[in-house]
C-alpha cells in the first residue's frame, strides 16, 4: 500500500508530463489528479488503522559501494503516517483546486499549453515529498530534499515570461544551497562516524556519537552536536528559517496552488520533520536544540514583525508561515517533537486553506494581490469569506481556555507554547508576542480585505506597476468581482473541516495524553515510573526509573558498551530529563510535591505541569492582537496611516522586512557579482583570451613571416643556414661536451 | 668475402639485381611502353621482399666483416620502407601517365634509391653509411628534376642536388675526423674506443655526421631544401620524398647515434634535442604561411621528424620503439595524404593550391571524411592514431627525464594543428569558389581509404606494430 502511494504520484507525473501530447491535456489532469486522490486516500487509510510499529519496505538495492549499503526502502513509522495524510491530502486538493485557479491565465498567449506540465510538476513534487518523507536512510531522503528543491524551482518559475519570477526560482535555489550543503556535511560526518547512513544504524550509535569529538573547521566539537547543528542548517533553508528565510516570500511569484502546496503546507515543513526524524540523535545533542529554539523563536517573533505590514496578500500569509515554523521549531527545539509534529499537522490545513482561499480572492479579483485595493469583498464572495474566516480563527487560535475545545491552532499553538515555557523563558516569550502579532496581522487581513467599502478604484495612483505584478492588460476596475467555481471551493471546505476539528481530534494522541501519545508514536510506554514518581519515590534517581521503563534508550548508553546498540522503538525518541534538570524544570514550572499530579519525567508531563496563565497567556495575547486590528482597521482606518508616519524608522524597518535583502545583497551578492565580471572580463577577457589571441594572432604569424623571409629560394642562403647551424652546434659542443 | 656474407645480403643483391635486368629490359625492348609493365613488376618486387625479410628474418647477423648488419632492426626500417616505396610506386603510376613522365628509368631509379637505403638501414661502417646513403641521394637527385622541360623541377633537382653535396661533405667530413680519432670506420671499434674522455675531435666528427644526416631527414636547420624541392618535383616523386627516404635516414640516424656512439649518449641526446625543438616549432610556424599544398607537406614532415627526433632524443630504447612506430604511422599518413594530392586537378591540370580545397566536401563528401581523418590524424587529434604516435615519443621524453621537452613538443603540436584544420576548415566551411576536381585511379583511391581507416582503426593495436617495434628496439639499444 505504501508502495503504492509513493510511486502513484511518480506515474501520474510522467503520463502528464510527457505523454499529454498524446493523451491530452485534459486527460493529463484528470489522471494526475485521480492519482494523487488514490495516495491519499490509501494515506487516511494507513493514518487510520496504523499500529505504529515501525516497518521497512525494501523496494530496490540502490548504491553499493565500500561500506555504503543504501537500499531504497519505505520506512513506515507513525511520523511517516502524519506526513503522508499531509501531504497526500494537501496535494489532492490542490491539483482539484488547480482546475480552476489554472483555466484561464493572463501570463500564457492564447493556445499555449501549459496546465499538463504544471499538473506533472505538482505530482513530481508530490513523489519527491513522499521519497523524502518514506525515506529509510539520509541518502535517500537527501534525494527527495534535492526533488523537492527542484520542484519547487520550477514551481516558483513558472511564470517564465516574468523576470520576477526567474529571480523568485532562482534565489529559493540558491539560497537552499547553503542549507544542503549543510545538511550534505551532516550526513557525511554521520556516515564518517558511523559507517552507515541507514537511519536505525545511526539512531542506535547516537549516545555514542554524544561522546565522540570531530574537528571541523577551526575547531574539535562534540560530535552529536555537530552533527545536529549541521542537519539542522539543511532543515533551515528549507523551512526558511532566520538567516536562510529570503526565499519564501519572494517564492509566492509562483501561482497559488504551488505556495499552498509547497510553500505552506509541505516542503517547507520538511526541516520540521527532519528535526523530529532525527529526535533519537538531537536527544543527545543539547546545544543543537538550544540553537534551535532560540533561532526558531527569533523566526516566529520577526516573520510576525514584518508580517504585521505587508500589502500584497500572499506576502502576509508568507511571513506568516515562516512565523509558524518557527513554532515549530521550538517545539522541536525543547525536545516535543509529538508537538512540533502536532503544530505541522494543523497548520497544514488552515495554511492551505488560507492559501487556497487567498488565491480565491485574487482569482476573484483577476490577479490583485494588495491588499489596498481590495475592501468589501465579503458581500461578493461569501464561501471564500466563510472559508478564510476559519482559517483565520484557526491561526489565530480561538478556542475555550483550559478546556480542550477550539479550532486547530488553537491546541496545536497551545501545546507549542506550553512545551516552550517548560524549555526557555526567552522562546515563551517571543511565542506570546508573535501569538499576539499573528492574530493581528490575521485580522487585518481579513478586514482589509472582507470589511470597508470597496477600495479597487480608490488607489490607481499606486496602481498594477507599483508592486510588480502588473497585468495591465486587466484593469480591475473593469470587473466586478466573482466567486470562484466550485472545484475551488470543494477543496476550501474539505480543509476547513480540518481546520476546525483536525486539532480536537487528536490533541490527545498528539500531546494530551501521554500514554496515548506513547502507543500512537509506538514508543516505549511509562505508564508504570509515572507511578512511581507519583508516590514520590525521592530515594530513586529519575534515571535509574528511566532504565526500566526505557530501557532500549539507556543500553545503548556509553557506559554499558557490552549491550548490544539498537535503535529506540518508536518514531520519534524522548528521553527523560536526568536529576538535576528535573529539578531545574521543577523549579520552573512551579511543581509542588502530592498535588496529585505526575512528576513531570520529560517535556511532554511538564509541559501539562505548567501553570494555568501560561496556558491562558496565548489566548490573551490572540484576543489583544484581534482587539489592536478592530481598532486599526474597522473603527479608526486612518490609525495606520498616522501611526506608520509617527513611527516612520520602525515602519520602515518592518517594510523592508529588517533589511535582510539588502544586508544579503551588500554582503553576498554585489562581492560575488564584482567577482564574478572581474574574473570575466579581466581574469577571463584580459589575461587568457589576451594572451593566448595575442600569441595565436600576433606572435606566431610574425615568427612565420620570419620564417616565410628565410625561405629566400636562394640556393647560398639555404647552405649558409646550414653552415650557421653546423657552427652552432660546434660551438655548443666544445663549450659543453668537450670538457669530460 | 664468402658466400654467407651474400647469403646475408641477399635480398639487397637481388633488388640491384632486378634494376640492372629491368633497365637493360626497357632500353632493349618498347622504352617508355614499358613503364607500366617495370612499375608494378618493381612494386611486385618490393612487396615480396618486404614479406620475404618480414617473414625469414631472424636473429641478428653480421656480414663483411661488420660492415652490414641484419638485425630486427633493420629489418623492421627495410619492411617500413619497401612498403611504402611500393604504394607511393603503383599510386603514382596513373599521375606520371597523365602527366607525360612515364619514364620506364623511374622505377629503376626508384628501385636502386631503395637499394641504397636499405644499405643504410644496415650499415655497420662509415664506408658502408656513405656507400648507402650516396646510392640513394643519386638515385633521388635525378627522379626530383625528372621533368626536364620544367623549369621548377630542374631547379629543384639542382637545388637538392648541390645542397646534398654540401651535406655529403660534411658528413665525409665528419667521417674522416671520426676515423681519424678512432682509428677504425667500422661502428663497433668506434663504440669500443670510447670511454673515459672523449676526444673532442670525435665530438666534431660526431657532430658533423649528425648535420649530415639532419639533412636527410630535412631536420632544422639542415631543412631549407626540403620545401623548394617538395613543391618543385612532380608530386609522385615528392610523395617518395617525403615516405621511405625519410624512414631510411631516421633509420640511419638512430644505427649511427646507437652502434657507434651509444656508450657516450649524453653528448648526442642534447644535439637531436636542439634540432628535434628546432624542427618542431619551425615545421608548425612556417607551414602556417604557405599556400601550397605541397609545401605544405614539406614543413608538415620537418615537423614530424622533429617528432620522430624527440624519440631519439629520449635515448632509450623505449624512445627508439616509439620512433620506429611514429614513423610507420607517419608513412602511413603520407601515403594517404599524398594519393589524395595526387588525385587533385583542375581543367585536367594539377593542383595543389590549398584553396582550391573549398568546400570539397559539397562535392565528394567520402574523399572529404578520409581526408579529414588523415589530417585530424596528421594533426595528433585523437582518437587518431597519429595522436598515439606523438603520445609515444611524449611519454618516451618524459620517461627519460625531459619534460621540458615533451611540454614544448606539446605546444608545437598545438601550433601545427592550426594548419592542418585549416585544410578542414576549407573542406567543410570555406568560401565558394570553383573547385577541383579529384580524379582517382582505383589504386589511389584504395590508398586513401585504406590510410584512413588505418588511422581509425589501427588505434587498437596500433596497427600490430608495436610488438616488431619493440624488438627492433631492442636489438639496437643494447
Amino acid at each position: 500500500m505504501a508502495t503504492i502511494i509513493l510511486l502513484a504520484p511518480l506515474v501520474g507525473a510522467l503520463i502528464c508530463g510527457f505523454g499529454w501530447r498524446i493523451i491530452g491535456e485534459f486527460a493529463g489532469q484528470v489522471i494526475t489528479t485521480s492519482l494523487v486522490f488514490l495516495a491519499a486516500a490509501l494515506s487516511w487509510v494507513i493514518f487510520l488503522t496504523f499500529n505504529g510499529e515501525t516497518q521497512h519496505i525494501h523496494l530496490l538495492t540502490w548504491i553499493q559501494s565500500g561500506t555504503l549499503d543504501t537500499e531504497w526502502a519505505i520506512r513506515l513509522d507513525r511520523l511517516t503516517a502524519i506526513m503522508l495524510v499531509v501531504v497526500n491530502s494537501v496535494s489532492a486538493l490542490v491539483h482539484l483546486y488547480s482546475f480552476g485557479y489554472m483555466a484561464h491565465d493572463d501570463n500564457w498567449h492564447e493556445g499555449e499549453h501549459y496546465k499538463a506540465r504544471f499538473f506533472a510538476y505538482l505530482s513530481f513534487f508530490t513523489f519527491a515529498m513522499l521519497t523524502l518523507i518514506t525515506s529509510d536512510n539520509l541518502v535517500q531522503m537527501f534525494f527527495g530534499w534535492e526533488g523537492v528543491g527542484v520542484a519547487s524551482y520550477l514551481l516558483i518559475g513558472f511564470y517564465y515570461r516574468k523576470p520576477s519570477a526567474n529571480a523568485a526560482a532562482m534565489k529559493a535555489f540558491i539560497v537552499n544551497r547553503v542549507g544542503d550543503f549543510g545538511f550534505a556535511l551532516g550526513i557525511f560526518a554521520l556516515f564518517f562516524l558511523t559507517d552507515s547512513i541507514r537511519l536505525d544504524d545511526v539512531f542506535a550509535k547516537a549516545p555514542e556519537l554524544a561522546t565522540m569529538n570531530l574537528s571541523f573547521l577551526w575547531g574539535e566539537w562534540n560530535a552529536a552536536n555537530l552533527i545536529g547543528v549541521l542537519l539542522f542548517i539543511g532543515a533551515m533553508g528549507k523551512s526558511a528559517q532566520l538567516g536562510l528565510h529570503t526565499w519564501l516570500p519572494d517564492a509566492m511569484e509562483g501561482p497559488t496552488p504551488v505556495s499552498a502546496l509547497i510553500h505552506a503546507a509541505t516542503m517547507v515543513t520538511a526541516g520540521v520533520f527532519l528535526v523530529c526524524r532525527m529526535s533519537p540523535l538531537y536527544e543527545y545533542a543539547p546545544d543543537a536544540t538550544t540553537m534551535i529554539t532560540v533561532l526558531g523563536a527569533t523566526t516566529a517573533f520577526f516573520a510576525a514583525t514584518v508580517g504585521l505590514v505587508q500589502n500584497d496578500i500572499k506576502r502576509v500569509i508568507a511571513y506568516s508561515t515562516c512565523s509558524q515554523l518557527g513554532y515549530m521549531f521550538v517545539a522541536a527545539g525543547v525536545g516535543a517533537y509529538p508537538v512540533a509534529m502536532f503544530h505541522l499537522f494543523t497548520h497544514a490545513f488552515f495554511k492551505a486553506m488560507l492559501f487556497l482561499g487567498a488565491g480565491s480572492v485574487i482569482h476573484a479579483t483577476h490577479h490583485e494581490q494588495d491588499m489596498r485595493n481590495y475592501g468589501g469583498l465579503r458581500k461578493k464572495i461569501p464561501l471564500t469569506f466563510w472559508a478564510m474566516m476559519i482559517g483565520t480563527l484557526a491561526i489565530t487560535g480561538v478556542g475555550i481556555p483550559l478546556t480542550h475545545f477550539g479550532f486547530a491552532g488553537f491546541l496545536s499553538k497551545d501545546a507549542v507554547i506550553e512545551s516552550a515555557y517548560v524549555g526557555s523563558d526567552y522562546a515563551f516569550w517571543l511565542l506570546v508576542i508573535a501569538a499576539c502579532m499573528t492574530s493581528f496581522y490575521s485580522w487585518r487581513l481579513m478586514f482589509l480585505t472582507f470589511y470597508g467599502e470597496s477600495r479597487a478604484h480608490a488607489h490607481d495612483d499606486h496602481g498594477h506597476d507599483a508592486h510588480g505584478h502588473g497585468h495591465d492588460d486587466h484593469g480591475h476596475g473593469a470587473h466586478e468581482p466573482h466567486e470562484s467555481p466550485m472545484v475551488m471551493l470543494i477543496p476550501l471546505g474539505v480543509l476547513a473541516l480540518g481546520a476546525v476539528f483536525s486539532g480536537m481530534l487528536w490533541y490527545n494522541s498528539f500531546f494530551g495524553d501521554e500514554a496515548k501519545m506513547r502507543a500512537w508514536f509506538a514508543m516505549e510506554a511509562v505508564a508504570e515510573h509515572g507511578e512511581v514518581a507519583a508516590e514520590g519515590d525521592h530515594a530513586a534517581p529519575a534515571e535509574g526509573t528511566a532504565t526500566e521503563a526505557t530501557a532500549t534508550e539507556t543500553h545503548a548508553a556509553p557506559a554499558e558498551t557490552h549491550a548490544v546498540a539498537t535503535a529506540p522503538k518508536g518514531a520519534v525518541s524522548i528521553l527523560p530529563y536526568g536529576p538535576e534538570e528535573l529539578e531545574s524544570v521543577k523549579a520552573r514550572i512551579g511543581f509542588h510535591e502530592g498535588e496529585g499530579h505526575h512528576e513531570p519525567v520529560n517535556i511532554i508531563a511538564a509541559a501539562h505541569a505548567v501553570p494555568a496563565w501560561v496556558k491562558v497567556s496565548p489566548f490573551i495575547a490572540m484576543v489583544l492582537g484581534f482587539a489592536l486590528a478592530f481598532q486599526f482597521y474597522i473603527r479608526k482606518p486612518d490609525l495606520p496611516k498616522r501611526l506608520a508616519a509617527a513611527q516612520r524608522p520602525l515602519y520602515e524597518f518592518l517594510l523592508n522586512k529588517w533589511y535582510f535583502d539588502e544586508l544579503y545583497n551588500a554582503v553576498f551578492v554585489i562581492p560575488a557579482r564584482w567577482l564574478g565580471s572581474f574574473l570575466w572580463k579581466k581574469g577571463d577577457g584580459a589575461v587568457i583570451d589576451g594572451t593566448i589571441n595575442g600569441v595565436a594572432m600576433g606572435f606566431i604569424p610574425l615568427l612565420t613571416r620570419l620564417a616565410a623571409r628565410m625561405q629566400s629560394g636562394y640556393i647560398f642562403h639555404y647552405a649558409f643556414a646550414m653552415v650557421l647551424g653546423i657552427a652552432a652546434l660546434i660551438t655548443w659542443m666544445s663549450l659543453s661536451g668537450g670538457a669530460h | 668475402m664468402t658466400g654467407s656474407d651474400f647469403n646475408i645480403l641477399l635480398p639487397e643483391v637481388i633488388l640491384a639485381l632486378f634494376a640492372m635486368a629491368a633497365l637493360l629490359f626497357g632500353v632493349y625492348t618498347g622504352k617508355d611502353k614499358t613503364t607500366g609493365l617495370i612499375t608494378w613488376a618493381t612494386a611486385a618486387v618490393f612487396a615480396l621482399l618486404a614479406v620475404w625479410i618480414g617473414v625469414n628474418g631472424e636473429g641478428a647477423r653480421t656480414a663483411f666483416g661488420g660492415m652490414f648488419n641484419d638485425d630486427p632492426f633493420a629489418r623492421f626500417a627495410k619492411v617500413t620502407i619497401l612498403l611504402s616505396a611500393a604504394a607511393v610506386l603503383v599510386m603514382s603510376a596513373d599521375y606520371m601517365q597523365r602527366r607525360g613522365l612515364a619514364r620506364f628509368e623511374y622505377p629503376i631509379l626508384v628501385a636502386l634509391s631503395v637499394v641504397g637505403m636499405m644499405m643504410m638501414v644496415s650499415a655497420g661502417d662509415l664506408m658502408a653509411l656513405y656507400i648507402g646513403l650516396e646510392l640513394q641521394s643519386l638515385a633521388l637527385y635525378v627522379i626530383a628534376s625528372i621533368r626536364r622541360d620544367s623549369a621548377k623541377s630542374t631547379e629543384a633537382g639542382l637545388k637538392y642536388f648541390v645542397l646534398g653535396a654540401f651535406s655529403s661533405g660534411l658528413l665525409l667530413y665528419g667521417a674522416s675526423l671520426t676515423y681519424g680519432y678512432a682509428g677504425t670506420t667500422l661502428f663497433s671499434g668506434i663504440l669500443s674506443t670510447l670511454g673515459e674522455g672523449v676526444p673532442l675531435g670525435l665530438l666534431f666528427g660526431l657532430v658533423f655526421m649528425l648535420s649530415g644526416l639532419a639533412f636527410k631527414v630535412s631536420a632544422a636547420p639542415f631543412h631549407m631544401w626540403a620545401p623548394d624541392v617538395y613543391e618543385g618535383s612532380p608530386t609522385p616523386v615528392t610523395a617518395f620524398f617525403a615516405t621511405a627516404p625519410k624512414v631510411a635516414a631516421m633509420a640511419l640516424f638512430a644505427r649511427l647515434v646507437y652502434d657507434a656512439f651509444g656508450a657516450i649518449p649524453a653528448d648526442w641526446t642534447q644535439v637531436i634535442a636542439a634540432m628535434s625543438l628546432l624542427s618542431m616549432f619551425l615545421g608548425a610556424v612556417a607551414a602556417i604561411g604557405q599556400k601550397d599544398l605541397k609545401r605544405l607537406m614539406a614543413y608538415s614532415s620537418i615537423a614530424h621528424m622533429g617528432y620522430a627526433l624527440l624519440g631519439l632524443a629520449a635515448g632509450t630504447a623505449a624512445g627508439v620503439q616509439a620512433m620506429l612506430v611514429y614513423m610507420a604511422i607517419y608513412v602511413t599518413m603520407n601515403v594517404g595524404t599524398f594519393a589524395f594530392i595526387l588525385s587533385l586537378e583542375r581543367d585536367g591540370k594539377p593542383v595543389s593550391d590549398i584553396h582550391a580545397l573549398n568546400m570539397f566536401s559539397k562535392k565528394e563528401p567520402l574523399k572529404a571524411l578520409a581526408m579529414l581523418v588523415l589530417l585530424f590524424s596528421l594533426a595528433g587529434v585523437p582518437p587518431m592514431l597519429g595522436f598515439f604516435g606523438k603520445f609515444y615519443v611524449l611519454k618516451a621524453t618524459v620517461d627519460a627525464g625531459m619534460v621540458w621537452l615533451a611540454t614544448a613538443g606539446a605546444v608545437a603540436s598545438v601550433i601545427g594543428a592550426f594548419y592542418y584544420l585549416r585544410l578542414v576548415f576549407y573542406m567543410y566551411f570555406g568560401k565558394e569558389t570553383d573547385g577541383v576536381e579529384s580524379r582517382m585511379g582505383a589504386v589511389q583511391w584504395l590508398a586513401l581509404m585504406a590510410s584512413a581507416a588505418i588511422m581509425v582503426v589501427g588505434i587498437v593495436n596500433l596497427m600490430g606494430i608495436d610488438p616488431a617495434a619493440a624488438i627492433a628496439a631492442e636489438a639496437l639499444v643494447r
